[in-house]
C-alpha cells in the first residue's frame, strides 16, 4: 500500500558530483532530499581521469556549491598542458596550456574516493537539515510507478521511496536512464572506453620529474601510433602522492580491433616518453576503468520524464572533444540546474513541471551546446564517413601532406589551441592516428631514454583490487554465449583477455554429441562494473547489491 | 510507556583470534600475554539494542562486572555499536565469582540501574562458554526469558515484545514467541537487524556518529559500583559466594593430523612426475 511507503520531497540517487550538486542545491532550497549511494562509500564505484573543471561560463561550479572544495577534494591545479603527438620512438610536443584555459577559471586534477567522500560528508550535513540525509550501501534497483507515472524509486535494501522528485545521477550504467527508457546500451559507437593505473609517486618525486612546485600540477595528452589503429588516446595527471596514467578509446573501434584495453595502456606505460616521469621505480596502486558516454551522440536532449531528471553521465552529460575532456564539471551545472527547476516549479506550485524547466534551463545556460556541438554536427556529418577518411589520411601520408604539416610547424600551437577547430574535430582515424603520426614523424624527435616500467600482469591487477562478492548472485547474465554475440567481451572487457583464465569473459570449447562449439561464458567476480559488456555483449546488467562488488580505493 | 530503557550485559574475554591469543608450553591461556576484547558474541545483543533505540527511541546503558581494566571492553562496546551509558560493578570482593556470583551481583546492579523495560545478552562467554551467567541473572529478576533470538520486535504501545528464535534440532526450525515487557533477551549469533526504512538508517547514522563522540570521552558516561554501593554482603558474591568447584583443567590434546604428507620440490622433476601419477586416476572427478 502506497500510503505506506516514506515519502522524501526529492530523492537523488547516487553519489558522485551530479548527485551531490543535486543534493546540495536541493538542500539550499530548503527541499527535504534523500541520497543514495550503492558503495560502501561515495566514490567507491566512482573512476575518472580525471580532470575538474570550473568554467568560466558555466552557471555553477563545484567550488560554488562545496566553497572547501579544492582545498579539501582535490589533488593539484593544472598548471601545465602538453600534447604529445606520437610516431614510434619520435615525438612532437605541443604546449596546448593556452586551449586547456580557455573558458577555466581552474581545473584540478582529483581521485573520485577522496573526492566523492568529502562531497558526500558534507551532502550528508546539508541534507540532515531539511530532514533528509545521505546513505550508502543502499542501491536504487528501478522506478516506483504507480498507475503508469514515476512517484517514487525502489531499492534492493530498504523498502519503495516515494517522492516528488527522482534525480538520477546513477553513473554511465544507470539503471533508472534505462527503466524510463531514455538511454539504452546498444550501439558501441555512442561510447568511449577508459582504463587508468594510478601510479604512486611521493609529492617530492612529483616535484623532481614534473618540475613543478607545490601547488601546481602538469597534465599529458598522448596520440599517435601509440595504440596502433585503435581511436584513443592517452593521458597522465600529476595527483598530490600519486599520477593518474590511462588511455581512452572508442569502444566500436577497440571492439573493431579486437584491442585489449590493458595492453593499450601497457603501451603507455612503456613507451619510453614517459621513462623520463615513471623512472625505475613504478609501483601502481589501483587499476581501473570506466565506460563513457560520447555526449555529442547521446547527451539526452530531454533528460526528463514525470518526476524523474537524470544528470551527469546517466544522461549521457560527458564532453570529449578532441583532447578537451569535461564531463564532472556538467555533472555538477546539471545536478545544480536540476535542483533550480524544482525549487522554481515548486514556487509556481506546478511540480511536474520541473523536467521541462530543468532541460530548458539546459540549454539557456549553455550547457547543452558544449555538449552537442552545433558545428561538430555540420563536420562530422561529411568527415566520419570513412570514403572520406581515406582519402584525407591519402593526402595527409602522402608528400603533398607532409609539406603541409611542415608549413604548418610554426602554427601548431595556435592550431592546437583553438577552441573552436577542435570541437569541430570528428572522431575519425585522421584526428586521433594519421595526423599525430606524420606530425610526429616530420616534426618530431627521438627520445633518448629507455623505459624500464614493468606493468603488472592483468591478474596480479585483478589481485590487488578489494572486492565484496555477493557470492550465489551474479550482477550479469549472459544471455547469448554464443561468440557471435557476446565474443566481443573478451577482449573489450578491461578484467578479462584472450587466453587468460581468470577474468570475467573467457571463449571455451564445449563438446557435446560428438559436436564441438565455440562459446563465451562469465564470472563476475572480478568485474570493475564499468558496462562495457551491457554494449558488446548479450546480457542482462545491473548493478550490484548496495556495498557489494568492486571497491575502488582511489577511483 | 514513555522511552524503552534497555540494558545490555557484556564481558570482557581473552582475545581468542589467531595473533592475539597466547598459550604456555603446556597449553594454558596466557592471561597477561592476550589481551582483553569484549565477548564477539555480545555484539549481537548489542545490535539488538540499537536496532530497538532506532526504531522506538529511549535509551541502551551497558552493563560489566570486573576489574577495572573492563572499562575499555566497555568503551569498545560504546565505540562499535552504541551506548547511552557504561555501568561497571567492580570491586576486589566480586572477583573469582563463578556464573551464579556474577548474576547475583549484575542483577542486583540492574535493579538499582532500574525502570528497566528490557535487558539483552549475547549467547555465552568466549572463555566460559557455559551461558549460565544471563539466564541466571534473568531469574534472580524474575522475568520472562527469551533465548536463541534471531528477530526481535518491540511494540512499545502495547509492552510486549516479539521475538524469532532460532530452535536447533534434527532441524533448524524458527519458532515466533511474543513476551511482556520487561522481558529478558538472549541474541543468538544468527541475530540479524534489520532497517528496512531510510528513516531508520539515517537514524542509525545520526546514533554511530553521536556515539563514536561520546566513546571519546566515555569515562565520563562510566559508572561504577563497588559492593558497598550495590548493598552486597561479600560473603555471598565472588570468590565467597561460588559454589561452584573446579576440580582440574585439562589442556586440550592437539588434533592429530588427518593426513600424510611428502614434501616434494618444485625443481625436483622426478618428484613432481610421482605427482602426477598419483593424482592422474582422480582426474576424471570420481
Amino acid at each position: 500500500m502506497s500510503d505506506e511507503h516514506e515519502h522524501y520531497e526529492a530523492v537523488v540517487v547516487g553519489a558522485g558530483p551530479g548527485g551531490a550538486a543535486a543534493a546540495a542545491a536541493l538542500a539550499n532550497y530548503g527541499v527535504e532530499t534523500l541520497v543514495l549511494e550503492r558503495g560502501v562509500d561515495a566514490g567507491s564505484k566512482n573512476v575518472s581521469g580525471g580532470l575538474i573543471y570550473a568554467e568560466e561560463s558555466a552557471p555553477y561550479t563545484i567550488d560554488d556549491l562545496f566553497p572547501d572544495f579544492r582545498e579539501e577534494a582535490s589533488e593539484r591545479p593544472v598548471t601545465e598542458y602538453y600534447l604529445h603527438n606520437v610516431a614510434g620512438d619520435k615525438v612532437k610536443t605541443v604546449d596546448i596550456t593556452d586551449l586547456h584555459e580557455h573558458d577555466t577559471e581552474w581545473s584540478d586534477s582529483v581521485l573520485r574516493r577522496r573526492m566523492d567522500s568529502w562531497l558526500a560528508e558534507r551532502v550528508h550535513e546539508m541534507t540532515r537539515e531539511t530532514g533528509g540525509g545521505l546513505l550508502t550501501d543502499v542501491r536504487v534497483n528501478g522506478l516506483l510507478r504507480e498507475g503508469g507515472e514515476i512517484v517514487g524509486v525502489t531499492c534492493d535494501e530498504v523498502d519503495p521511496i516515494r517522492a516528488d522528485l527522482v534525480v538520477a545521477a546513477d553513473g554511465v550504467n544507470s539503471e533508472l536512464a534505462r527503466d524510463a527508457g531514455l538511454m539504452d546500451w546498444e550501439d558501441p559507437e555512442e561510447w568511449f572506453q577508459g582504463v587508468k593505473a594510478v601510479v604512486d609517486m611521493p609529492p617530492e618525486v612529483v616535484a623532481d620529474r614534473f618540475d613543478v612546485g607545490e601547488d601546481e600540477g602538469v597534465a599529458h595528452l598522448f596520440s599517435g601510433d601509440l595504440f596502433e589503429d585503435v581511436r584513443g588516446g592517452g593521458f597522465l595527471y600529476t595527483n598530490e602522492d600519486s599520477v593518474s596514467i590511462g588511455t581512452v578509446f572508442h569502444l566500436n573501434s577497440l571492439v573493431a580491433e579486437r584491442a585489449e584495453p590493458h595492453e593499450l595502456l601497457d603501451a603507455l606505460l612503456t613507451h619510453p616518453l614517459l621513462a623520463q616521469w615513471l623512472g625505475d621505480d613504478y609501483e601502481e596502486r589501483e587499476y581501473s576503468a570506466k565506460l563513457v558516454p560520447d555526449s555529442k551522440k547521446v547527451a539526452l536532449k530531454e533528460p526528463h520524464e514525470g518526476r524523474l531528471v537524470v544528470v551527469g553521465d546517466a544522461a549521457g552529460q560527458m564532453q570529449a572533444q578532441g583532447p578537451i575532456i569535461k564531463g564532472m564539471n556538467h555533472a555538477v551545472s546539471a545536478g545544480a540546474l536540476a535542483a533550480e527547476a524544482f525549487a522554481e516549479a515548486k514556487s509556481r506550485d506546478d511540480p511536474s513541471s520541473a523536467g521541462r524547466r530543468y532541460a530548458k534551463k539546459l540549454r539557456s545556460e549553455g550547457v547543452m551546446k558544449k555538449l552537442r556541438p552545433p558545428q561538430y554536427r555540420a563536420v562530422s556529418a561529411l568527415g566520419e564517413r570513412d570514403a572520406v577518411t581515406n582519402v584525407v589520411d591519402g593526402v595527409l601520408t602522402s608528400g603533398v601532406g607532409r609539406t603541409a604539416i611542415k608549413a604548418l610547424s610554426g602554427q601548431l600551437d595556435r592550431l592546437f589551441g583553438s577552441p573552436f577547430l577542435t570541437s569541430m574535430v570528428p572522431d575519425t582515424r585522421t584526428s586521433y592516428v594519421t595526423l599525430p603520426t606524420i606530425i610526429a614523424e616530420e616534426l618530431g624527435t627521438p627520445v633518448r631514454e629507455e623505459s624500464t616500467v614493468e606493468p603488472p600482469t592483468l591478474a596480479d591487477r585483478i589481485g590487488d583490487l578489494t572486492y565484496d562478492t555477493d557470492i550465489g548472485n551474479p550482477h550479469i547474465r549472459l544471455v547469448d554465449n554464443s561468440v557471435d554475440a557476446s565474443g566481443a567481451a573478451v577482449s573489450a572487457c578491461p578484467v578479462s583477455a584472450q587466453d587468460f583464465g581468470g577474468g570475467c569473459y573467457r571463449e571455451e570449447t564445449v563438446t557435446s554429441n560428438g559436436d564441438e562449439e565455440r562459446v563465451v561464458s562469465l564470472d563476475t567476480q572480478p568485474c570493475v562494473e564499468c558496462g562495457t559488456c551491457a554494449v558488446v555483449a548479450d546480457t542482462e546488467w545491473e548493478h550490484p547489491r548496495g556495498g557489494k562488488g568492486v571497491e575502488f580505493r582511489e577511483g | 510507556m514513555v522511552a524503552l530503557h534497555t540494558a545490555v550485559l557484556t564481558k570482557g574475554v581473552p582475545d581468542f583470534r589467531e595473533g592475539q591469543v597466547s598459550f604456555d608450553e603446556e597449553g594454558h591461556l596466557e592471561r597477561g600475554k592476550t589481551p582483553t576484547v569484549m565477548n564477539p558474541n555480545d555484539r549481537f545483543a548489542l545490535e539488538a539494542a540499537l536496532q530497538t533505540r532506532v526504531r522506538h527511541g529511549g535509551t541502551v546503558s551497558v552493563m560489566s562486572m570486573g576489574p577495572p581494566g573492563y572499562k575499555d571492553v566497555l568503551r569498545e562496546a560504546m565505540e562499535t555499536v552504541y551506548a547511552d551509558d557504561l555501568y561497571l560493578a567492580s570491586d576486589r570482593e566480586m572477583a573469582a565469582a563463578d556464573t551464579w556470583a556474577t548474576a547475583i551481583t549484575l542483577s542486583t546492579a540492574l535493579e538499582k540501574l532500574g525502570g528497566l523495560d528490557l535487558v539483552i545478552a549475547g549467547f555465552k562467554t568466549a572463555d566460559g562458554e557455559t551461558g549460565h551467567t544471563g539466564p541466571q541473572a534473568c531469574w534472580a529478576l524474575d522475568l520472562p526469558i527469551v533465548t536463541h533470538v534471531v528477530a526481535l520486535d518491540v511494540d512499545p504501545e502495547a509492552e510486549r515484545i516479539r521475538a524469532k528464535r532460532l530452535v536447533e534440532g534434527d532441524i533448524e526450525e524458527i519458532e515466533t514467541v511474543e513476551a511482556p515487557l520487561p522481558a529478558f533477551v538472549v541474541t543468538d549469533p544468527e541475530f540479524d537487524p534489520s532497517y528496512r526504512t531510510a528513516g531508520d538508517r539515517l537514524e542509525l547514522k545520526d546514533l554511530r556518529e553521536e556515539t563514536q563522540k561520546r566513546a571519546e570521552n566515555f569515562e565520563d558516561h562510566l559508572t561504577t559500583w563497588d559492593h558497598e554501593a550495590l548493598n552486597l554482603d561479600p560473603d555471598y558474591i565472588g570468590l565467597d559466594g561460588s559454589p561452584t568447584i573446579v576440580s582440574s583443567v585439562d589442556p586440550i590434546p592437539k588434533a592429530p593430523a588427518e593426513r600424510e604428507a611428502t614434501m616434494v620440490d618444485p625443481d625436483d622433476e622426478e618428484g613432481m612426475q610421482e605427482i602426477l601419477e598419483t593424482v592422474q586416476p582422480f582426474a576424471g572427478g570420481d
